[in-house]
C-alpha cells in the first residue's frame, strides 16, 4: 500500500527530469513540502494521538527505499529521521513538524562527522558568563532549509540536546557544496543562540544513540532503493543495446556483473529487513545490525551504480544520463556517518572485545 | 527465523534444544578427538537417527501416514537450525531425507511411498544421488548414462560421478536417458537402483582434502524392475528439477547455519592466536573481515528467512533464495582462508602436536574450493539470476 502510494506519488511529482533541473539549480523548494507532508510522511512514525500516521519504523524505511529509488531531493532525512524523534518532549514542535510547517534538521556533527557524545561541536552556557548556545556543527543536512535545528552540545548538566529556531540574529550558516546536489549540507555557527531543552544527560545520549540507528538504517534503506533502480537501468540497457548483432546482455561478462549486483542488493535489502525490525523495536542487537546495513547497502549502492555505468558505456559516462546521479546520492550515503569499514570496526568491537555487550553471540 | 518464533515454534525449539543437550553425544566428531571409520561409524549414526526418529525430531513436514509428523516446515527449519548449531551428527543419509524422500513424496506411486518413506526416516536404509556424470556436470540433460526397457525391467549402463554416501547406500536415485532419439529433456527417466544389484560397482574419489567423501558409481547392465521409476518414464528431468528444489531449500538454512558455526570458531581461534605481539582479534584487518563475514551471514540469515516466508504464503520459495548459495560459497572461502592467514606459519601443517587444532582449518580451506562448484557452479547461478530473474537473454 505505502510502497505503491510512495511510487505513484513520486513518479508523478518526481520525475528524473524534474530532480535532475532541481538538482541542477536551486535545489528543493520548501513550499513543496507540505505537499509531502499532507501525505502522512513527515509524521509516518508519530503516534496518531499526536497527529501522525501512527506507523512504524519499518514503514518508514519502506519509504525510504522509495525515496531512494526516487532520489527525492526533500529534507525527509533531516526532518523526519534525524529531528523529528528528538522533539518528542515537544509537542508543539512535533505538531508544527508533522503538518509541514517546520522543515527541521539535526546538528550533532563536528568537523570529524562523527555523532560522539564526547565530542559535541558546541557548548551551552552558561558558562564563562556566557548564555546561549555557542559552536559550530558540521554536515548538517538540508541547513539551508530548515527553521528549526536540533543542536546537540555540552551543557550544565552534561550532554544535551536544545531545540533552536534558526531565525535568530545570533545564528549564521554556510552552504557546503555538495557531490549530490539533491541533499545538501551546511555548517551551522551559534553565537549565543536561544535553545529550548529537549534532553539532557544519560536521555540524551541515550536519544543520540537510537537517532544515529534510525539515521544508518534508514540510509541503508535509501541505498537499496538508489541500487535496485539503477540495477534496473543496466538490465534494460543490456536488453535492449545491440553489438556485434545480439544484445549485450548475452556476454556473460555483462549479465554475471549484473547478476552479482542482485545478490549484494538482495543481501543488504535482507539487513535492512532485519535492522529495521530491531532498531523499531530498540533490541539491544540493533547498533551493530544497523552498521552492518549500512555497510553493506553503501557498498552494494556504489558497486551497482559503478556496474551499471560500465555496463551503458560511453552513455553512462554523460552527464544527460541519470546515473551519476544515483551515483553521487550512493557515494554521499556511503561517507554520511561512518564508510563502511569505520562501520565495521564498531561490529568488530561488539563480536571481539569482552565488553560484556549484548551482542556476544555470532 | 529467531528474531521471530511463534509461541508454537519456541516451544518447540526449547524442547528440541533439551533433548538434544540431554542426548546428543559430545564431541563426537571434533577435531582431535578419535574419529569413528568405517562399519563402527555407520552403526552408530544408524542408532542415533533411529533414537531421533523416536524422539519424533524426523520427517517433521512428512505425513503421518507415512511415519512423519505433519508439523509445520518451520519446525524443520528450527530442527535444521539447531541440530547444526548443537554439534550431534547427522542423520544417516541426508540425500534419503532432503532429496530422495520429498521427490517420492511429490511424483511417486502409492507403493514407492509405503514401501521407501519409513526406512528412510528411521535410518534403516541409505540413499545416494546418481545425477552428474564425467561429461555431464552443468550441462546435466547432457547425460549419457543409458536405461534401455527390456520386458518389465530396465538395463541401465553408464557412469555417474561426485556420489555421496554410494558406498553405503542401498539405493540410488538415479536420471538416466532411456529415449536417445527424444530431444535431450524429454528422454530421460528417473529411476530407483537398487545399489546391491548386480552390475553395480562403487569406487570411491578421493579429493582435492585426500579425503573420499565422493564416489564414482560405474554401472553395467544392471536391471532395474520397471514399477522402481519415480514419475512417468520420459519424465525425468521435471522430476529431477524437484529434487535439486527441495536439496536448495534444505541446503540454503544448513549451509547458514554452517557458517555460524566456522564463523564463531574463527572468532575463537582470533580470540587465542598470538601474531607480532598482539591477539589476532586485535589486528585492525583481522577485525575488519570477520565484521564483514558476520555481516555476510545475517544477511545470508534473513534472505533465507524472506525466500522461506515466500514459501509459506505461496508454496513457491522466493527468488532471493537463488542467491544464498552463491553468496555462502564465496563467503565460506574467504573465511577459512582467514583462518590460516591468523595461523601465520602454523597453515603449513596438517596435523601433529604443533598444528593448530589438528589440522581442521586446512582441511576445511582446502573443501571449500568444492562450495563454487557442487550443487550448481558459481557461473551456472549467476546464469541462472540474469536469465530468470533480471530477464537478460539467454547466454547460449
Amino acid at each position: 500500500m505505502l510502497r505503491e502510494q510512495a511510487r505513484a506519488f513520486l513518479g508523478a511529482r518526481y520525475p528524473l527530469q524534474h530532480v535532475a533541473a532541481l538538482a541542477d539549480g536551486a535545489g528543493f523548494d520548501r513550499s513543496s513540502w507540505p505537499e509531502v507532508a499532507a501525505l502522512g510522511w513527515a509524521g509516518i512514525s508519530v503516534p496518531e494521538d499526536a497527529g501522525g500516521a501512527g506507523l512504524g519504523f519499518v514503514e518508514e524505511c519502506v519509504l525510504g527505499e522509495e525515496l531512494g529509488r526516487a532520489l527525492f531531493p526533500g529534507p525527509f532525512l533531516a526532518t523526519v529521521v534525524l529531528a523529528l524523534p528528538a522533539l518528542r518532549e515537544a509537542p508543539d514542535l512535533v505538531k508544527e513538524v508533522v503538518a509541514g510547517e517546520t522543515l527541521a534538521t539535526l546538528a550533532w556533527l563536528g568537523p570529524s562527522g562523527e555523532p560522539d557524545p564526547a565530542r559535541f561541536p558546541t557548548g551551552a552556557g552558561p558558562a564563562d558568563d556566557r548564555s546561549g548556545l555557542y559552536g559550530s556543527a558540521w554536515f548538517v543536512p538540508d541547513l539551508a532549509l530548515a527553521d528549526l535545528a536540533v543542536v546537540a552540545a555540552e551543557g550544565p548538566a552534561g550532554p544535551g540536546l536544545w531545540a533552536v529556531r534558526l531565525d535568530q540574529g545570533s545564528i549564521s550558516i554556510q552552504d557546503l557544496p555538495t557531490v549530490d546536489t539533491t541533499r545538501r549540507l551546511g555548517v551551522l555557527f551559534l553565537e549565543g543562540a536561544e535553545g529550548r531543552a529537549l534532553a539532557e544527560g544519560p536521555d540524551a545520549e541515550r536519544l543520540l544513540e537510537h537517532l544515529r540507528d534510525r539515521a544508518l538504517t534508514f540510509l541503508a534503506a535509501e541505498a537499496v532503493g538508489v541500487a535496485s533502480r539503477a540495477l534496473e537501468m543496466g538490465v534494460e540497457h543490456a536488453r535492449a543495446r545491440e553489438q556485434f548483432g545480439r544484445p549485450i546482455g548475452a556476454f556473460q561478462a555483462v549479465s554475471h556483473s549484473l547478476a552479482d549486483a542482485y545478490a549484494e542488493i538482495e543481501s543488504a535489502r535482507s539487513l535492512v529487513r532485519w535492522a529495521a525490525a530491531l532498531v523499531a523495536a530498540r533490541a539491544p542487537e540493533s547498533a551493530p545490525a544497523a552498521a552492518a546495513a549500512k555497510a553493506l547497502a553503501s557498498e552494494a549502492a556504489v558497486r551497482t551504480c559503478e556496474r551499471s555505468i560500465q555496463v551503458h558505456g560511453g552513455v553512462g559516462f554523460t552527464w544527460e544520463h541519470p546515473l551519476h546521479r544515483y551515483y553521487r546520492r550512493a557515494e554521499w550515503i556511503q561517507a554520511f556517518l561512518g564508510w563502511p569499514a569505520e562501520l565495521r570496526a564498531r561490529i568488530a568491537a561488539s563480536l571481539l572485545d569482552d565488553s560484556g555487550g549484548a551482542n556476544q553471540r555470532v | 527465523m529467531d528474531l521471530r518464533d511463534s509461541p508454537d515454534e519456541a516451544a518447540f525449539r526449547v524442547r528440541l534444544r533439551e533433548w538434544l543437550a540431554a542426548n546428543a553425544p559430545a564431541h563426537w566428531d571434533e577435531p582431535g578427538t578419535q574419529r569413528l571409520e568405517g562399519a563402527e561409524r555407520l552403526a552408530f549414526l544408524r542408532a542415533w537417527s533411529a533414537r531421533l526418529y523416536a524422539a519424533g525430531f524426523i520427517g517433521l513436514t512428512w505425513p503421518r501416514e507415512y511415519g512423519g509428523q505433519d508439523a509445520p516446515l518451520t519446525h524443520h527449519l528450527i530442527f535444521l537450525e539447531e541440530m547444526g548449531r548443537s554439534g550431534a551428527p547427522e542423520h544417516v543419509t541426508p540425500i534419503g531425507l532432503g532429496m530422495a524422500g520429498p521427490t517420492i513424496l511429490s511424483h511417486g506411486s502409492e507403493a514407492q511411498k509405503a514401501r521407501y518413506l519409513r526406512p528412510i526416516l528411521t535410518g534403516e536404509e541409505i540413499w545416494c544421488q546418481g545425477f552428474s556424470e564425467p561429461e555431464a556436470g552443468s550441462d546435466l540433460a547432457s547425460l549419457r548414462t543409458r536405461a534401455e526397457l527390456d520386458g518389465d525391467h530396465y538395463v541401465v549402463t553408464g557412469q555417474k560421478v561426485w556420489s555421496s554416501f554410494a558406498h553405503e547406500a542401498d539405493f540410488c536415485i538415479l536420471l538416466a536417458r532411456s529415449d536417445p532419439a527424444a530431444p535431450r529433456h524429454a528422454g530421460l527417466t528417473y529411476l530407483i537402483v537398487p545399489m546391491r544389484a548386480p552390475g553395480v560397482e562403487v569406487r570411491p574419489l578421493r579429493q582435492i582434502t585426500g579425503d573420499a567423501e565422493f564416489n564414482e558409481i560405474f554401472l553395467d547392465g544392471v536391471r532395474v524392475p520397471a514399477e522402481n521409476v519415480i514419475g512417468r518414464p520420459g519424465d525425468g528431468w521435471t522430476v529431477a528439477i524437484t529434487t535439486l528444489m527441495y536439496e536448495r531449500a534444505n541446503l540454503a538454512v544448513m549451509l547458514t547455519v554452517r557458517l555460524e558455526i566456522a564463523l564463531s570458531r574463527l572468532i575463537d581461534l582470533a580470540r587465542t592466536t598470538r601474531r607480532r605481539g598482539r591477539r589476532a582479534a586485535d589486528d585492525p584487518l583481522v577485525r575488519d573481515r570477520i565484521a564483514e563475514l558476520w555481516t555476510e551471514l545475517q544477511a545470508l540469515r534473513f534472505t533465507n528467512y524472506r525466500a522461506l516466508s515466500t514459501l509459506m504464503t505461496t508454496g513457491v520459495p522466493g527468488p532471493e533464495g537463488s542467491i544464498v548459495k552463491l553468496v555462502w560459497a564465496e563467503a565460506n572461502q574467504r573465511l577459512t582462508k582467514l583462518a590460516l592467514e591468523i595461523e601465520g606459519p602454523y597453515a603449513m601443517l596438517s596435523g601433529g602436536e604443533h598444528a593448530v587444532q589438528d589440522g581442521l582449518w586446512q582441511r576445511l580451506q582446502l573443501r571449500s574450493r568444492g562450495n563454487s562448484i557442487e550443487g550448481g557452479t558459481s557461473e551456472i547461478l549467476r546464469g541462472i539470476v540474469a536469465e530468470r530473474i533480471l530477464s537478460l537473454p539467454r547466454s547460449r
